[in-house]
């Protein structure tokens, strides 16, 4: 008896590949309804390469004079970035303390922590700062406000996965010589979320400088309202002047960041 | 004195470590318990200061009756019970003086403790015990820089210095090679008896209980099966401890490996 030999095979059987098909269709559809959605004005994408040609023309070269003026404005970007992460990261010790399995009281502390870690999070450091120039008025404590605000869940979260990951041998040895909760957490626990802490708080702050660059948009202080000002007025050599100063503290901020993150052991 | 009267230990998973184990520590005596793995020696020797919640059975420490103490009251009586782990379970990124000065945070206010503010008299022991543990001179270097032997010898130091009523030693050796064993059991039952310190150790090798300690508790399975002088541990209560009675089928077997012991958040630390 002899045996068929089998030369055909297929991966998937014909119903199977209706489905994909179907399936690819069904997503195709769904991109060019998306598209037609946004009413795109091609009259616009047509003229593109040759706006931004102009663009460049009007902001070359740089406006020289015009970076002395804008050093005040970058330090107190460079502030707003300091005092916010470290109000941040002041208001997120605690929290992290409740948002950790391990050092939480109880559930319902647990669940108070991860509702602040989320909520925080969950909200834009624009849309903060337009909360607290309500509250405070135009200016930097705004801006403070918000970079502080917007960074409670990142560090606090960042910090409570740390304090989840420790030995808990070294804190046992600390209960074992009769050591109070608050000598716990200072010598059980402190010591070993240290470099988490450092990297994450200088981390942030390389976030921050950037976050506190785009708040003068909306008044909350800082280089992002002389930016504003500059594309309000098309004085586009300043605005070039400025973007490249941003650079500049932006690659300033990421080096010390990764020093500082290098250094801790 | 120690005293243990029934007690009895049920892990949350339904595993019952210890069945009902009576002992009692008096004097200076240094007592080690052997056993198999999984025969609930760690669970005993953490049981006594509570890092392990015992679920039954009573432990009395001189007049104080561990067992039953608030919160409050057992971190008092932790002051006086010294605790050296297998692991060592020192602070790492922490140097070797704050390692062995935090065997006295039970004393101290937390200001102090958080300020670094150890009592004069505390610093002066700490160096006379560093120089008997033979760590002269590494005061200053963070824990994680030294060897394993010069770690469990801050583990040493660090339960010394809170002049506890009792050492509980929680295999300590079994981290180490067996030259550094053998020396770090020497120095530990040496350091106990000239303080007068009753000490209750668990271990897994039987030659470094046999050498060092006056007595031997045998645990298997949650039970003391033997109780001592090394002397009387005969092939008989070897069998008896380690193979339930069932005489040595092949030569050369052994028992080995570490257990490890869960110790149990108390909510909050």
């Amino acid at each position: 008896m002899a045996v068929e030999p089998r030369t055909s095979w297929t991966k998937y059987d014909r119903k199977t590949k209706i489905l994909r098909m179907l399936g690819v269709l069904v997503a195709a559809v769904v991109a060019v309804l998306a598209w037609r959605a946004l009413h795109v004005r091609y009259t616009f994408v047509a003229n593109a390469a040759r706006n931004l040609r102009d663009l460049l023309g009007r902001m070359y070269p740089p406006n020289p004079s015009y970076a002395v003026e804008i050093v005040p404005p970058l330090v107190e970007t460079m502030n707003i970035a300091i005092l916010g992460t470290g109000l941040a990261i002041f208001l997120s010790l605690p929290i992290a303390y409740l948002g950790a399995e391990n050092t939480t009281p109880n559930a319902i502390t647990y669940a108070i922590g991860k509702f602040l870690i989320v909520g925080t999070r969950s909200v834009n450091v624009i849309i903060w700062a337009l909360f607290f120039i309500i509250i405070f008025g135009t200016g930097a404590l705004a801006g403070v406000l918000a970079v502080a605000f917007r960074s409670i869940g990142f560090v606090s979260k960042l910090l409570a996965e740390g304090i989840e990951e420790i030995d808990p041998g070294q804190v046992a040895a600390i209960r074992a010589v009769g050591g109070s909760p608050f000598d716990v957490v200072v010598y059980g626990i402190v010591p070993q979320v240290k470099p988490t802490f450092v990297s994450v708080a200088t981390y942030r702050w390389d976030i921050n400088v950037r976050e506190a660059t785009i708040i003068g948009f909306v008044g909350a202080g800082g280089i992002g309202a002389s930016l504003d000002a500059s594309i309000d007025f098309f004085q586009w050599s300043n605005v070039l002047t400025i973007l490249i100063a941003m650079l500049g503290v932006v690659l300033v901020s990421e080096g010390v960041s990764a020093y500082l993150r290098g250094k801790t052991r | 004195m120690l005293t243990i009267t029934d007690l009895r230990k049920v892990y949350p998973t339904g595993d019952e470590a210890l069945k009902g184990v009576s002992m009692r520590v008096s004097g200076d005596e240094v007592v080690s318990v052997i056993g198999p793995s999984g025969a609930g020696k760690s669970t005993l020797i953490s049981c006594i200061n509570r890092l392990t919640e015992p679920t039954d059975g009573s432990i009395v420490l001189d007049d104080t009756k561990i067992t039953s103490l608030s919160k409050r009251d057992l971190r008092r009586s932790r002051r006086e019970m010294g605790m050296i782990f297998q692991e060592f379970n020192l602070i790492e990124r922490l140097t070797v003086m704050e390692n062995v000065l935090s065997g006295r945070l039970g004393y101290m206010s937390n200001w102090k403790a958080f300020r670094r503010k150890f009592d004069a008299e505390d610093i002066s022991k700490a160096y006379e015990i560093l120089d008997r543990v033979g760590l002269e001179d590494v005061e200053d270097k963070r824990v994680d820089e030294l060897s394993g032997g010069q770690r469990q010898r801050v583990g040493i130091a660090r339960a010394v210095l809170q002049r506890p009523k009792i050492l509980l030693v929680d295999e300590p050796t079994s981290s180490l090679d067996p030259e550094t064993s053998a020396a770090v059991m020497e120095l530990l039952t040496e350091i106990a008896r000239e303080e007068e310190i009753p000490v209750v150790i668990n271990i897994h090798e039987v030659d470094l209980a046999l050498e060092h300690t006056d007595r031997v508790v045998g645990l298997t399975d949650g039970r003391i099966v033997f109780d001592g002088p090394p002397g009387e541990l005969d092939d008989g209560a070897r069998d008896t401890i380690y193979r339930g009675g069932e005489p040595r089928a092949k030569a050369g077997e052994r028992t080995t490996s570490t257990e490890s012991v869960e110790i149990e958040p108390e909510g909050s630390f």
